[in-house]
């Protein structure tokens, strides 16, 4: 009897133990950014982005903890190679996020993609990591270059713009962003009259460039810059007059919301095209503009929605059921769902996003530079270009 | 492109004013180098500094002029905590650890001014003085560029008549020529290298501060125009006011002439001018001794 008591005890007492840790698993996130060098400040709103998601959406994940492991790839491929395997192999991470330099991207693509280890891409643009270099681990929730400037091209034309000069810098980056626009532009009908590729970060005088740009006389002239570069440019293109005779468009990156106020009022009347803006006028965009503006003291830019979209994402994917790499990059494939930047989804043919560009001018605000939003080109979906999953 | 006089103008001008940031800049590297035969790659980042300070006492101020006044200032002073903290410490240590000490301050300045400005681009705006277009010639220029070329010619003209017709001047030469023989004679030497080296802060921080609303103002501002000095110090000769001058429009205009008429050599020309400047003439073009 005393036996029988002491064995029923002890199996409810089993019983009651098993249940609380049956569902609960507890996930590593490896945060692979730019905590210091050129995209620093990128890698910081990708990061605070990130956060916010996770903080937000805590409650929907049924006891799931993520704990984040944060590296810096100090915009070198090498360093983030080594700090890619550490995260894999050393702290056993379920899923990685972030990458801001595609050059870092290029590097670990392979590692990962052997690993078996899911890659949310929360910056990195180049068009190959969705084409001819995709992987089944790797998804992207922010843009690919051909994706923002597609819909400049048809737009611009509309608008009655024949002719047209580009310039970029000289990188990867640079040429795929100008030739898909060019692309797109002579397809509707237009006409590029010439275009010049600056040496990248080591040009800070457009002048030269400016001039040769003017003297072709074009009816517009269509540009990719980013960072110091894009505030030089916009800077010059002002001092030097051609905004009179010239008007500028471009890849949102060159007004972006970041630093579009260090232009000053030359960036006045430049229309860009972007995936992001924090004018977007929906219920999902107030909310997160305004949790962002209260977390973190400044508004939100494309990179902080990158950040949280790759964290919704997660959530999305973890909600699924997944538990194990393998499951978490298949669920990453397939979620679709509301971003402030609109209704997003993931294509399963290239593993990109599909998402909404938003094309806006910036203009004056209450003291600081917005973005108003001239038209939206819904849905842009790449085309298939090489990918094989 | 055109054989349209009004271009070659304005990229004539865009040259000069890219050789007159250059010059501010490699004046008071070459006289360092010259006179205390002490290479001090940190000079790009004073130059960095020079701009932050005047971005932030612009904003202070709301007037660019105040980024114009203080931002030399500044750098002169953290000039002199350098002088007296490091360089007259490692004026006779040789210059692999020169070089490494200076090149250690680099990523030094880079984190203060990750710290104290952030990550993200600044910009400052132009003086309304100078704000705007002037039209002559047949073309339409920024007056503030015309401004940056008529500050330099007048930097210029200031440190050659200082050089030659002062006695400081006359002591900076005669230390530069000979600076053994200069302290026989009784000169104070070390004051007069500690007058030249804060002088030569004060000419980078207001480079900084002048470049500020052309250029964007990034953390990287300093890495990224140190190297382009250099050229011009060894091409145009170390020590010299001549050399200095000689070798920033040697290099502005090729710079930008290069930009113009072949976008993708222009990188590479101004190295092989190098070269060829080296082989020719292995002391520079205008060297101070012999």
């Amino acid at each position: 009897m005393k036996l029988s008591r002491t064995w029923l005890s002890a199996a409810a007492a089993l019983m009651l133990a098993v249940p609380a840790t049956a569902h609960a698993k507890d996930y590593t996130v490896g945060l692979l950014l730019p905590y210091s060098g050129v995209y620093a400040a990128l890698g910081k709103e990708i990061d605070q982005g990130f956060e916010l998601a996770l903080q937000t959406r805590l409650g929907e994940m049924a006891g799931s903890k993520i704990e984040i492991v944060r590296e810096d790839t100090e915009v070198k491929p090498p360093v983030g190679l080594a700090k890619t395997r550490k995260l894999i192999l050393q702290d056993q991470v379920d899923v990685m996020v972030g990458i801001v330099s595609s050059g870092v991207l290029g590097a670990i693509r392979d590692f990962v993609h052997q690993s078996g280890t899911p890659l949310i891409v929360a910056n990195a643009g180049n068009d190959a990591a969705t084409g001819a270099r995709c992987s089944k681990f790797i998804t992207r929730v922010s843009f690919s270059n051909g994706q923002v400037n597609r819909p400049m091209g048809e737009w611009m034309f509309k608008k009655g713009i024949k002719k047209v000069y580009t310039l970029a810098p000289d990188y990867a980056a640079g040429h795929q962003m100008i030739e898909t626009f060019s692309a797109a532009f002579k397809a509707a009908g237009g006409t590029i009259v010439g275009g010049e590729f600056t040496p990248f970060r080591t040009t800070k005088d457009f002048g030269p460039y400016l001039t040769k740009a003017k003297s072709a006389s074009p009816d517009a002239i269509f540009v990719f810059y980013a960072g110091g570069e894009a505030i030089s440019f916009v800077r010059q293109y002002a001092s030097f007059g051609v905004a009179d005779s010239v008007p500028l468009y471009g890849s949102g990156f060159l007004t972006s919301p970041l630093y579009v106020n260090a232009e000053g009022p030359a960036a006045k009347g430049v229309v860009t095209s972007l995936h992001y803006v924090p004018t977007i006028d929906s219920p999902e965009n107030a909310a997160f503009v305004k949790a962002f503006s209260a977390a973190y003291g400044h508004a939100p830019s494309e990179y902080a929605v990158q950040g949280y979209d790759a964290g919704q994402a997660l959530v999305e994917a973890v909600k699924s059921g997944a538990t194990d790499r393998a499951a978490l990059a298949d669920a990453l494939g397939k979620v679709r769902f509301t971003s402030p930047r609109g209704p997003v989804e993931i294509d399963p043919a290239t593993n990109n996003i599909v998402q909404n560009i938003y094309i806006y001018e910036t203009v004056q605000g209450d003291g600081t530079l917005t973005q108003k939003i001239l038209d939206v080109a819904k849905a842009v979906r790449d085309p298939v270009s090489g990918c094989q999953k | 492109m055109t054989a349209d006089a009004s271009f070659w103008i304005v990229q004539t001008l865009n040259a000069l004013q890219l050789s007159m940031l250059l010059f501010l800049l490699s004046v008071g590297l070459t006289v360092i180098f010259g006179l205390l035969h002490f290479v001090n790659l940190a000079h790009g980042s004073l130059y960095a500094l020079g701009a932050f300070v005047g971005v932030s006492a612009s904003a202070f101020a709301g007037s660019y002029w105040a980024a114009f006044a203080v931002a030399p200032v500044a750098v002169a002073l953290v000039g002199i905590v350098l002088y007296v903290a490091l360089i007259r410490r490692m004026r006779n240590a040789g210059p692999m650890n020169q070089v490494l000490v200076t090149f250690g301050l680099i990523f030094v300045f880079l984190d203060l001014f990750r710290l104290g400005w952030g990550d993200i681009p600044l910009g400052m705006a132009e003086p309304d003085l100078f704000s705007g277009r002037t039209a002559f010639l047949g073309i339409v220029y920024p007056t503030y560029r015309l401004f940056i070329i008529g500050l330099g010619l007048a930097v210029l003209a200031a440190l050659s008549l200082l050089l030659s017709r002062t006695q400081l001047g006359a002591i900076v030469r005669a230390g530069v020529d000979n600076g053994d023989m200069a302290a026989c004679l009784g000169i104070n030497v070390e004051r007069v290298f500690f007058i030249v080296f804060c002088l030569g802060c004060a000419l980078a921080g207001l480079a900084g501060a002048v470049a500020a609303p052309v250029l964007s103002v990034t953390t990287d501002m300093g890495t990224a125009i140190l190297i382009p000095t250099l050229v011009v110090v060894v091409i145009g000769g170390l020590g010299s006011l001549r050399g200095a001058i000689a070798g920033s429009l040697l290099i502005g205009f090729v710079q930008t002439f290069g930009a113009v008429l072949a976008p993708q050599a222009a990188a590479v020309a101004v190295y092989a001018l190098l070269a060829v400047v080296l082989i020719l003439r292995p002391a520079g073009l205008f060297p101070a001794r012999g």
